[in-house]
């Protein structure tokens, strides 16, 4: 099944975001609201493009994620690797944690 | 080292004015994304994956002690407390907040020092022998004209919006340490046969996804004339360069399209228009530049042999036989402080290091301090008989690696860890080779070795040089890497033929040590890796590679 969520970077850091549910930007994946209908995805991205007039996010874009019983995975390696930060071990498992989304 | 003059001082104060300005319309909304982009690229400020990065440049890699410490002071007050020098002898900080932006570049023209033209379809910063200026096999310094090239290059009206970057390399040594044959343009030092001083200019040299090896069009130019014939070949390029595809806009596909004859035909034309029109310097403006790189006041010392030096240590003995190299002037030496330790990423140096490192700058090597393409940095002229002083203080920091020029001296891009335009991770590729071959008796027993890695086809780690070459790529959302041999950017330089089929990323590092053992099975006394490459052929580091499939 679709399951996507948006990230973009914070303008005033550069820092990796994402759209949360309550229409606000956080650092952590597990706030972010996700859209399951091709409709839900482009209302999240028309809400991120606001963020975007606002000064507060640049290049939002959708990303593809895996419902792996509960914890979310990005399925596009970049994305996990914008998840994880740098210096992510090779063998690192791509499975986030529910409760800290790390 | 060059100072800045009081234009200098003005023109770098003005330019972080406006960028503050420009940070502030964009953090207020006046100015959009696509506004603001532009104008940060030119302040070599990136958006990367996990912030933003800024480039700063060190013109040529010549450093002061001075400078590095505002380094270190920036790594810690703006980023995570190191920074990571590039193969352009520049340095990156990967966590710069934009809002910090006009503070930073502040702090950085206190010490006469910018991001200017580290991003865009300008000139970029021009690089040289690290050595420049204290190497044995010096026929002249280079830097005076890189110091020359720098000064017209810099915010050149005409050369602004080059249909894409532009990067000259300069060298006046007999040995190529420059990589000058995968540069736009490639400046050689040499005499003609009336014994006079000139370049020989190649172009049409680099790497990226269609890379070639630079032409010759002049074997001697005089070098009072060097700005007039650089500005004529620049306008050409200018002119007659694709801006249709970007894929297809560096100067080599000119060269290639037109043929090296043509461009020489084309470029002389130009300069016989240009060449009186005084855009060389006077030779007097020249000689004041030159004083600039006037060599520091050498002491005559009595231990002239390295092997004086020595002092029955066995690591440090390997450090010297490794990391120092012969310098022109008698009783000094040249140290190369590899930021290539086991384990960790090529290139990145923690602000303790920086410090220390100026430190060491400041008491033995006269204030100068250069960064290698190599992604290493370099003590140029410290006296013999402080070497064993200046070894036991890089130890104690972790700076005294024995490596220079072996496996381990790996050359990497920030790859996908950090890269937007990455396809896959460089850096722990090159950490596990590193651990792999981290017994120093095995790098030396394997003996000169140059490995490079590249996170995408964009090369900017090198890889097509590499005599071994790692080019990281997507293979349907799985990193995977593909291996060439026989690259080298030396005098003889060549392009690494690809060898097979990629490699997944938990099988890259015992590919790359099957590639040694075949090397260490089939070499003959002596012979380097590069050399019995050459001898051999791709055919039997491919069999033994691809045995099994």
């Amino acid at each position: 099944m679709k399951l996507e969520i948006i990230s973009a970077n914070r303008l005033s850091d550069g820092r990796v975001v994402y759209l949360t549910r309550d229409g606000d930007w956080s650092e952590s994946i597990i706030d972010a609201r996700s859209a399951r209908s091709t409709e839900e995805s482009a209302a999240l991205l028309a809400e991120a493009e606001r963020a975007v007039d606002d000064g507060i996010v640049v290049s939002p874009y959708l990303v593809s994620m895996a419902d792996d019983g509960g914890a979310f995975t990005p399925l596009r390696f970049r994305e996990r690797i914008r998840l994880f930060g740098p210096g992510t071990h090779r063998s690192a498992t791509s499975k986030l944690s529910p409760q800290t989304g790390r | 080292m060059y100072r800045y003059d009081e234009f200098d001082h003005a023109f770098v104060r003005q330019r972080v004015a406006q960028f503050r300005d420009q940070v502030a319309r964009r953090m207020s909304g006046e100015l959009s994304e696509d506004e603001f982009k532009p104008l940060r690229l030119m302040n070599g400020l990136y958006l990367q994956l996990h912030a933003y990065m800024l480039r700063v440049a060190i013109p040529y890699g010549v450093l002061s002690a001075r400078q590095l410490r505002c380094l270190a002071d920036i790594s810690r007050r703006y980023d995570k407390g190191y920074g990571h020098i590039t193969t352009r002898q520049n340095i990156q900080f990967n966590w710069i907040k934009l809002s910090d932006m006009a503070d930073l570049l502040e702090i950085l023209a206190d010490v006469e020092m910018h991001a200017i033209q580290t991003s865009g379809n300008c000139i970029r910063n021009t690089t040289a022998d690290h050595f420049a200026g204290a190497a044995a096999d010096e026929i002249e310094d280079p830097r005076v004209w890189c110091e020359i090239i720098r000064q017209w290059s810099t915010l050149h009206p005409e050369f602004s919006f080059l249909p894409r970057k532009f990067k000259i390399a300069v060298s006046g040594a007999t040995e190529d340490r420059a990589a000058l044959r995968v540069h736009d343009i490639g400046l050689q030092l040499r005499h003609n046969e009336a014994g006079e001083t000139g370049f020989e200019v190649m172009v049409g040299g680099g790497q990226g996804r269609t890379p070639m090896i630079a032409k010759t069009i002049r074997e001697f130019l005089p070098k009072a004339e060097l700005l007039s014939y650089l500005e004529s070949i620049l306008r050409i390029y200018n002119q007659q360069g694709r801006r249709d595809n970007m894929y297809k806009a560096r100067i080599k596909i000119l060269v290639h399209e037109l043929g090296a004859e043509n461009l020489a035909e084309l470029v002389e034309a130009e300069w016989q228009q240009v060449r009186e029109s005084a855009i060389d310097l006077p030779e007097a403006e020249v000689a004041r530049i030159e004083r600039y790189f006037a060599p520091p006041p050498f002491e005559v010392s009595a231990d002239a042999d390295l092997d004086a030096a020595r002092c029955g240590d066995s690591e440090f003995d390997m450090w010297l036989e490794r990391n120092v190299n012969a310098h022109k002037q008698l009783g000094y030496a040249i140290a190369t402080i590899s930021l290539k330790p086991a384990g960790k990423p090529p290139g990145d140096i923690t602000a303790e290091q920086m410090e220390v490192v100026a430190d060491l700058a400041e008491r033995f090597s006269y204030d100068e301090l250069r960064a290698t393409h190599q992604q290493n940095l370099v003590l140029p002229h410290v006296r013999k008989s402080d070497l064993f002083e200046v070894w036991q203080t890089l130890k104690a920091h972790g700076l005294a690696s024995a490596n220079r020029g072996l496996i381990n001296d790996i050359i990497a891009c920030p790859g996908m860890d950090f890269c937007s335009l990455a396809t896959a991770r460089s850096l722990p590729v090159a950490k596990e080779i590193s651990t792999r071959f981290a017994d120093i008796a095995y790098q030396q027993d394997i003996g000169d070795l140059r490995l490079n890695i590249s996170g995408c086809i964009n090369a900017c780690g090198h890889h097509h040089v590499g005599h071994i070459g790692i080019l990281g790529l997507d293979k349907r959302g799985e990193e995977s890497y593909q291996i060439t041999l026989g690259g080298r950017s030396d005098k003889n330089a060549a392009i690494g033929e690809i060898v097979g089929p990629a490699f997944s990323a938990d099988k890259i590092v015992d590919a790359v040590e099957t590639v040694m053992l075949t090397y260490l099975d089939q070499r003959q006394s002596g012979e380097a890796f590069i050399d019995a490459y050459a001898r051999m052929g791709r055919e039997p580091f491919k069999e033994r590679l691809y045995a099994n499939n």
